[in-house]
């Protein structure tokens, strides 16, 4: 390759930083790859890690370089993201070095997938990602955005590309969070290749950016021959994005969700953020009206305070109440509480089996309305109250055959 | 040159030295095997004649107190660590010792903590030989790179007091800091600016080692109560500005996890514990050190809470969260080996149900019984695991030692064991196929409980049967150590040069497992 810079340095040590690595390539005229490796693990992985990097400078046509990696147990898809990351400060390269994928493969997931929590990962911090599927969030979100710093931006994007290809996710849907466009646009060439549910769209403000995107992933889907639906959940953020919600929400068919930013729209607005949240009230109406228009998700702002679930408790109620399907969180201490609270209680469990009880008995006798004892039923009512059912069956809050099951 | 040519294959198929440092030594023969003949060691017969007619055993300095005790090369010191981290008397007898230039002294510690890599000094200039007992971090690094010039020997708790009490360890000297004593030597750790708990740790060095030294930094007049350590068995005390720091007492091991992924298995445990049973009216647990453990401790309080359940005992190991169980009724009593922090020192202290215990009521092997098996559950840790169910405490993956052994080994005969450990930490594997250092069998190891599934020792067919229709993720060891390898991938195994630098002694005094020098 031609070097335009004559060092590469990618990745973190020091501190407190735990399973990364921080790589040096210097590449010179002559003498071969020389390795210097500083690693808490070396008398374990040594060998492994210097085969892969000298197999890796040889996959870029790097013959002569100084490489030094400080190693703090990086896994080998994290030091693969950090070399190929410093070799690109090099030079361009129109290859990547991709590790071997997951062998749990990749599940598609539908328009109204439960998102009752997506938790946030910074995408430059790997101790954070190794092990996130186990709190079983709804939905992990792989963050290119806010959680990066600007001058880490690049390998940042390099390291979540990894992690899409190798990480666990379990049950949670996939998501990634692009820079905001322009440069969000390149994030997803490298992203939409290796598998994403949903990507969210930061700082979204017209319904233009939602068809950028969507026929970004397009053309990427068709190059690919990728099959699976890439959702969007374009997150609001500002007045201007509040004024055009029901535009945004009904941009394009593949918009699953709508979230709110609270931190930027507060500071938008000149206010500062409570816990009450009266000076967000207006714009959180909007978006889940705008929502419940365009029959799509409407998803509250995360809540800051890692160590007050009781706060977050109030909070996700409150939110659930204005009409919410489900909020961000920053720590997985966070998720269950949420779960907890935007569950279906057993009243409304119990509500939601007569109206689904009524509507099917009005279906066998071929009724064309359906009555609850004196009352008629409307049919959006009949319909949430398959949701909450739903719900409450994949939540295991009642058996699956709970209709057959009944007395006769 | 190998210090130890003359090597034997133990019952537990690990190669263990015959000899240790010109002493014959057991090798381990399998649980509850070996049971030596004899009489229990006795120290020569004093007579109070000999003492102060008034019980005025105070001498000016420690210097003084040593000499007294007739200090002199190849003696066998011992300390405590009731200070934890915050002791400071071990060093200062080393350094005692060297200015006195007495050579080839044995350091026999109930444990050592990070303050003591002080004494690597002492080690490399010859005025330490060895030591037996436990060699922590820096201490640990030393010995594996095959640097301190005898044979190290690690023991248990309870190994501690068989070894003082059938004559494998005889100290000549031990130097035990009080937070409180008399003149006479009466002692304990409760009062005055230095309380640390419990003294448990040396009450069989008080009561065998030839010279005892009571050292503290609070006087009180006659009697001091309570008497932890007796005077009767004491020959100098010392006053001091400042016998330890109580507040290093709360080392890192102390306070609950807030790593999510360590509360994640924290609360896998507790279910566990309630779905097969383990947590039912009148039980008894013990959680020891560590982030995981306490947070352990803090989800069965949750769990007892919301069902009314009332444990009879508790182990400590006290800490703010089991006080906080006793003082609201849900633990009638916690006998207490060590105190890990300052709300479990003041509740001893205080509360005549939160009881000081010894190695030698709690896990010791040369008496009539012990209450270790009485115990429904012990939750420890490890550094690793095999696939066998064999455990290991004392060296990490790449083979070098880093901690002590503790109450682990004695702790394994609860009626049934639990380790919460993740299955990896960074890129190292917890779950191997073969442990690096035995010191647990596998026999005595019921439950694995990690991050990515629990796994139930195949002898636990009554475990097995209680969870069969439960959610929990019970995998197969097999499967899991897999995992672990696809994450982290297939790690080297350690190099080690063809020299014993340390043996792991079993509770009953044979030897389980040998430490190798590091290549």
């Amino acid at each position: 390759m031609n070097f335009k810079k004559s060092l590469g340095v990618a990745g973190n040590s020091g501190g407190k930083i735990r399973s990364d690595c921080q790589v040096t390539i210097e590449p010179a005229d002559s003498g071969g790859i020389v390795i210097d490796l500083k690693s808490k693990v070396k008398s374990m992985y040594g060998t492994d890690i210097i085969r892969q990097i000298n197999e890796m400078l040889d996959f870029f046509g790097i013959a002569n370089a100084r490489v030094e990696m400080i190693d703090s147990g990086a896994l080998s898809w994290v030091i693969a993201a950090r070399i190929e990351a410093a070799i690109r400060q090099l030079g361009d390269t129109d290859k990547s070095w991709l590790p071997s994928p997951n062998p749990n493969g990749i599940k598609p997931t539908p328009i109204d997938q439960r998102r009752f929590s997506r938790l946030y990962l910074p995408g430059n911090s790997p101790s954070l990602m190794i092990n996130a599927f186990l709190h079983k969030p709804d939905g992990l979100i792989l963050d290119l955005e806010d959680s990066v710093a600007p001058e880490k931006k690049a390998e940042a994007r390099i390291l979540v590309r990894n992690a899409l290809r190798v990480l666990d996710f379990g049950d949670s849907e996939r998501m990634v969070r692009i820079n905001q466009l322009p440069a969000g646009l390149s994030d997803l060439d490298f992203l939409i290749p290796q598998g994403v549910n949903l990507v969210l769209l930061p700082k979204c403000e017209s319904a233009g950016q939602v068809l950028g995107i969507t026929e970004r992933i397009r053309d990427i889907s068709l190059d690919k021959s990728l099959r699976n639906e890439v959702w969007i959940m374009p997150i609001i953020e500002s007045a201007k994005g509040v004024v055009n919600a029901y535009e945004i929400a009904s941009a394009s068919p593949k918009v699953a969700a709508l979230a709110i930013g609270l931190e930027d729209y507060t500071a938008d607005l000149g206010v500062r953020r409570t816990e009450e949240a009266t000076e967000s009230f207006y714009a959180r109406s909007v978006l889940v009206n705008a929502c419940r228009a365009a029959g799509i998700q409407a998803i509250d702002s995360v809540f800051s305070d890692v160590d007050d679930m009781e706060g977050l408790g109030n909070t996700v109620k409150r939110s659930r109440a204005m009409g919410f399907d489900g909020m961000g969180c920053i720590h997985p201490r966070q998720i269950a509480v949420i779960h907890e609270n935007f569950k279906p209680d057993t009243e409304e469990i119990e509500k939601a089996k007569k109206i689904v009880i009524a509507f099917m008995e009005a279906q066998k006798k071929g009724l064309g309305v359906v009555s609850l004892g004196s009352k008629m039923i409307d049919p959006p009512v009949v319909k949430r109250a398959q949701k909450t059912i739903a719900q409450a069956i994949e939540l295991s809050l009642i058996e699956k055959n709970w209709y057959e099951m009944l007395p006769q | 040159m190998k210090k130890y040519d003359k090597l034997v294959t133990n019952a537990a198929g690990r190669i263990v030295p015959e000899e240790i440092n010109g002493q014959v030594a057991v090798p381990y023969q399998g649980i509850g095997k070996y049971k030596p003949d004899g009489h229990k060691f006795g120290q020569a017969i004093s007579s109070c004649a000999d003492y102060p007619a008034d019980g005025n055993k105070l001498v000016p300095t420690l210097r003084e107190a040593l000499i007294k005790s007739g200090l002199k090369d190849g003696m066998v010191i011992s300390t405590h660590h009731h200070f934890r981290d915050g002791d400071l008397l071990s060093n200062q007898i080393f350094d005692i010792a060297r200015e006195l230039g007495v050579k080839n002294l044995v350091w026999a510690p109930s444990a050592s903590f990070p303050c003591h890599e002080y004494l690597i000094k002492y080690l490399e200039d010859g005025t330490i030989n060895r030591i037996e007992g436990s060699m922590n971090g820096p201490l640990g690094r030393f010995t594996s790179e095959g640097k301190m010039a005898g044979l190290a020997v690690l023991r248990s708790h309870g190994g501690r007091y068989q070894a003082i009490q059938d004559g494998d360890l005889k100290i000549d000297i031990t130097v035990i800091g009080a937070a409180c004593c008399d003149s006479f030597g009466n002692a304990n750790g409760l009062n005055g600016t230095s309380a640390s708990g419990g003294l448990g740790f040396a009450l069989a060095d008080s009561q065998y080692a030839s010279k005892v030294i009571v050292v503290t930094d609070h006087l009180v007049d006659f009697p001091c109560i309570p008497w932890q350590i007796q005077g009767n068995d004491v020959d100098y005390t010392v006053l001091v500005d400042k016998v330890g720091i109580p507040e290093k007492i709360v080392s890192g091991t102390t306070q609950i996890t807030k790593s999510p992924d360590r509360l994640l298995l924290a609360e896998l445990t507790a279910r566990f514990c309630d779905v097969t049973g383990i947590i039912h009216e009148g039980f008894s647990f013990q959680a020891g050190a560590g982030g995981t453990a306490l947070a352990v401790g803090d989800f069965f309080y949750k769990i007892m809470k919301e069902k009314g359940i009332k444990a009879r005992f508790a182990r400590g190991g006290s800490n703010l969260y089991l006080v906080k169980m006793l003082e609201e009724g849900y633990v009638d009593y916690i006998l207490d080996g060590q105190t890990f922090d300052l709300f479990g020192v003041k509740s001893m202290a205080v509360n005549p149900n939160h009881v000081m215990t010894t190695p030698y009521t709690s896990y010791n092997y040369h008496g009539k019984g012990n209450f270790a098996g009485i115990v429904d559950v012990a939750i420890l840790g490890a550094t690793e695991i095999d696939v066998n169910f064999n455990g290991n405490v004392v060296t990490h993956s790449d083979g070098c030692l880093l901690h002590g052994i503790g109450g682990w080994q004695n702790c394994l005969f609860a009626k049934t064991v639990i380790m919460p450990i993740p299955l990896f930490r960074d890129r190292i594997p917890v779950i191997v196929d073969q442990v690096t250092t035995l010191c647990g069998p596998g026999e005595l190891i019921d439950v694995i409980v990690t991050e990515r599934g629990i796994c139930i020792n195949p002898l636990r067919t009554d475990l097995i049967e209680k969870v069969k229709d439960s959610d929990l993720p019970i995998v197969n060891i097999n499967d899991l150590k897999q995992e672990a390898e696809r994450v982290c991938g297939r790690p080297e195994k350690p190099k080690f040069a063809d020299e014993v630098v340390a043996a792991v002694k079993w509770v009953d005094g044979t030897i389980i497992d040998s430490i190798w020098k590091l290549a």
